[in-house]
């Protein structure tokens, strides 16, 4: 025997990384089947499009960082990453789009900052901005919602991502774009004449948006992440949603309901927000990221420029969680003050 | 049913406990050589009082305290001093140190002791006299020695006296298997030490995952007063700080000591140490060690006599070497790793772990920190463990200060649930370590500076005092030749007159240059 000198702990929990990825990923599943269900194929050809650009571009970075590629590949960051980019862009997209947005997320957002752990900025989101303000037509046109028979099978999808030229499909404005391109009618009129509303949000979409929050909830009771953040989050979007209802009005900005069930509302809360890497750290700090990424929602959807705001709210948040967490340290054992104060 | 309060955050690891606690403490034994460390714990090292070659008896002064924080060793056993020489001690670092080695004789032959049954007949005072020089140290943790620990203010009334037998760390039953076989001593032990300092209440704390002796504590502690609390199952409710903070609700300021809040805390195994000292005029010479692993047939508690070889006590429990990865001496959460099996039990070992490498496996390598804040939720001092990770990375020592690093118990819960294996206790005891050095350079060349700049000040007095002097010579000199009327008027003759210049200015120029030397 060759006694192993090493500092304590000796002992350690099982929990790893790359499981907590693995959680992640496990947990997107109700929502991906859902979309598939009400929109098709796209979603799946998305995101498995955006994995393989997303594999390839970790790999190439890796490879130009001298890092060893399966133990990085290994931690399933990258994946997480690409499969959000996938259910973020509407469903049919071409190649190119899913390439760029993949690759600017992966090759700027993580890698130029150092990898995994040391990116600012959600790279999801990063890669879903880059594209929303570069390719504003291709980003805004999602697929009408059908029933399973009326949509394009998956040959259909894949045609629609790799031959974009060769495919022909319907698209409409998402309800959130109709209620903000709306300035005439009152919100129940808009609900009648419009058949993309369903029974409290968009058809299709609030469906979708509770399978995110049954995912969610699971990786909440899995404690993958802490209630912090999303709650407060959507807390704040209903708030600010309630102060600013008007009960229905041409000028109302939409109902609570309507906008926690409505575009990426769920998904944000519990896959984008709980992004520990670039979020504020400490459980005071995630109850005021959580809060103002939820204003921020609201502000940017009813008074902005964009119909859907998670991804500007997360990022302009991800500028802030540093400043948060130098404001919101835990007071330590043994001390009156907290660490701000002295 | 007295109320338990909560501390922020901790951890549930495996207890395996069961596996040392299924035979009753039993005597490992007299070990050929006793190997016996001259520094068993923080304090100045003792000083040995025998020669080599001579022969001492169980219980005999062998070294003596040689300052305040310092305690007296005795002899385990009767034997030989056949050397007193540096060997490995049990130290995180893993150095070595002197040693007196006592080569045993079997006869284990007492010397006659002094008890004191009737303690009370003594002054506080002088039952903290003979708990010094009975060598009692904490069994616990540090290994503070107990006397010290006593000697508090007068001023300072201790309301809560609490007995620590939580033995939160996991593998170890050393306090459990006292409770269970030993509870009056316990008890015993402890009414001596609130004889001493006279606390309005006296709590011992339990873990409940040891319901055994919990009732032979309160089996043995009826009628006394003495209440025995139950305290959730809880890494690190053992910390003295968040003990206190579980029994009282009050919070150790950071900085300070218990007695600050009217509290003080003693191990269990002290208050037995305390209980043979006293009662039966026994020093501290042996302890009890949890031996366990899986690399070891028979995992028990033995009564270990100080200055045994962890090698011997090994075999005692049925040692598989083969199997075995590492030593560690404590827990598997703050015990550290020794390099061999012939370090010594000292005051502190409170178990000797030999794990397989399938029990305790060497952690895999360390992946990016991705600030999950697991480590947060789980600091029982509630740091923030991902943002001191992220400073002592980058070696910022302000921002380490300000973020409170210093108030790390270095517990070890935050590497034990970090996901991404970061050993984050290492990356803290290093940065104190760096930071402790810093303040120490900082001050050394505070001194130094100061010195420079005296020295600056003194010689730009010296050359300022010497410029004035020769200045009062000139004038002098001067003063002089126009008195006297000089053999050569100056004004007549200009190379007379630069002669006797250079001369003055050589004389004047002698004489200060000496003083510097003088000074």
């Amino acid at each position: 025997m060759a006694p192993v000198l090493i500092t304590s702990p000796h002992a350690h929990s099982a929990r790893s990384t790359a499981g907590m990825m693995l959680k992640v990923l496990l947990a997107t599943v109700p929502g991906i089947l859902v979309l598939t269900y009400f929109f098709g194929f796209g979603t799946l050809v998305n995101i498995l499009w955006a994995c393989v650009v997303a594999l390839t571009c970790e790999s190439l970075a890796l490879a130009l960082r001298r890092r060893p590629l399966l133990f990085y590949l290994g931690d399933y960051s990258a994946l997480v990453t690409a499969t959000l980019i996938g259910i973020a862009l509407p469903p049919y997209s071409s190649w190119w789009l899913i390439a760029i947005g993949t690759g600017s997320a992966i090759l700027l957002a993580k890698h130029l900052y150092g990898g995994l752990g040391y990116n600012p900025f959600n790279p999801a989101m990063v890669g879903y901005v880059i594209l929303l303000i570069s390719f504003p037509v291709q980003m805004t046109s999602w697929a009408l919602p059908q029933g399973p028979e009326e949509l394009p099978g998956l040959i259909e999808a894949l045609k629609a991502c790799f031959a974009p030229a060769h495919y022909d499909g319907t698209t409409m404005a998402t309800p959130l774009d109709l209620l903000k391109q709306n300035n005439s009618l009152p919100v129940d009129e808009l609900w009648v004449e419009n058949q993309q509303f369903g029974r409290w949000a968009g058809l299709g979409w609030e469906w979708v948006n509770i399978a995110f929050l049954g995912g969610g909830l699971w990786l909440l009771w899995q404690r993958v992440f802490t209630w912090h953040a999303p709650v407060t989050m959507l807390v704040a979007l209903a708030l600010m949603a309630s102060l600013f209802y008007d009960g229905g009005s041409a000028a109302s900005g939409g109902s609570p309901l309507f906008h926690l069930l409505s575009g990426a509302t769920m998904l944000g809360a519990f896959f984008i927000v709980t992004d520990p890497v670039t979020s504020a750290v400490s459980l005071r700090g995630r109850l005021v990221y959580g809060t103002l990424i939820g204003v921020l929602i609201y502000v940017i959807r009813v008074w902005g420029n964009y119909p859907d705001a998670m991804a500007f709210a997360v990022l302009i948040m991800n500028f802030a969680a540093p400043f948060i967490d130098h404001f919101t340290q835990p007071r330590t054992y043994g001390h009156r003050d907290k660490p701000e104060n002295r | 049913m007295r109320t338990v309060f909560r501390f922020h955050g901790g951890i549930h690891p495996s207890e395996n406990k069961q596996q040392s606690l299924q035979t009753p403490i039993e005597f490992a034994g007299i070990p050929p050589e006793l190997v016996i460390p001259l520094s068993q714990h923080v304090g100045a090292p003792a000083s040995s009082v025998v020669a080599i070659g001579e022969r001492v008896l169980k219980g005999q002064m062998i070294a003596e305290s040689t300052g305040y924080i310092s305690l007296p060793l005795h002899a385990p056993t009767s034997g030989t001093i056949t050397a007193i020489e540096d060997r490995t001690i049990p130290h995180p670092s893993g150095y070595k140190a002197p040693c007196l080695i006592i080569a045993t004789d079997g006869e284990d032959e007492w010397q006659t002791t002094r008890c004191e049954p009737n303690y009370q007949d003594l002054t506080p005072a002088e039952l903290v006299q003979l708990l010094r020089d009975a060598g009692v140290a904490g069994m616990g943790g540090a290994g503070f020695p107990t006397a010290v620990k006593l000697s508090i203010n007068p001023d300072v009334h201790i309301e809560t006296l609490v007995i620590n037998g939580t033995e939160c760390e996991p593998y170890i039953t050393a306090d459990d298997a006292l409770m269970r076989e030993r509870g009056a001593q316990i008890i015993e032990g402890a009414r001596i030490l609130s004889y001493i300092i006279n606390p309005a209440r006296t709590l011992i704390g339990v873990e409940d995952n040891k319901p055994e002796g919990i009732a032979s504590l309160r089996y043995a502690a009826r009628d006394t007063g003495i209440d025995i609390v139950a305290v959730p199952t809880r890494y690190p409710s053992g910390g003295e700080k968040q003990l206190i903070e579980i029994l009282t609700n009050k919070q150790v300021p950071s900085g300070g000591l218990p007695a600050d809040i009217g509290v003080m805390c003693q191990n269990l195994g002290t208050t037995v140490a305390i209980h043979d000292a006293v009662i039966k005029g026994r020093p501290l010479i042996s302890r009890i060690t949890t031996v366990t692993g899986r690399s070891l047939d028979q995992p028990q508690n033995f009564e270990v006599l100080l200055g045994t070889p962890l090698r011997f006590l090994l075999s005692r429990a049925g040692y598989q070497g083969s199997t075995n990865n590492k030593l560690i001496i404590g827990g598997p959460m703050m015990g550290f790793t020794v390099p061999n099996a012939d370090v010594p039990v000292v005051k502190t070992c409170n178990c000797l772990l030999a794990p397989t490498e399938n029990e305790l496996p060497s952690p895999p390598p360390a992946k990016a920190c991705i600030r999950c804040g697991q480590c947060a939720e789980v600091c029982p001092a509630s740091l923030l463990p991902q943002q001191l990770f992220w400073f002592a990375q980058g070696n910022e020592h302000e921002k380490l200060e300000r973020h409170n690093l210093f108030d790390c118990i270095e517990c070890g819960s935050c590497s034990w649930v970090c996901p991404s294996h970061i050993p984050l206790v290492q990356y803290y005891r290093a940065a104190k370590a760096d930071i402790v050095l810093h303040r120490e350079n900082h001050l050394k060349s505070e001194h130094a500076r100061g010195r420079f700049e005296f020295r600056q000040a003194r010689i730009a007095r010296e050359v300022h005092e010497k410029q004035t002097r020769r200045e009062a010579r000139r004038q002098a000199a001067l003063a002089h030749n126009n008195d006297s009327g000089s053999i050569t008027s100056p004004s007549t003759d200009p190379v007379q007159a630069a002669i006797a210049r250079a001369k003055a200015r050589k004389a004047g120029q002698q004489k200060p240059r000496s003083e510097p030397e003088s000074s």
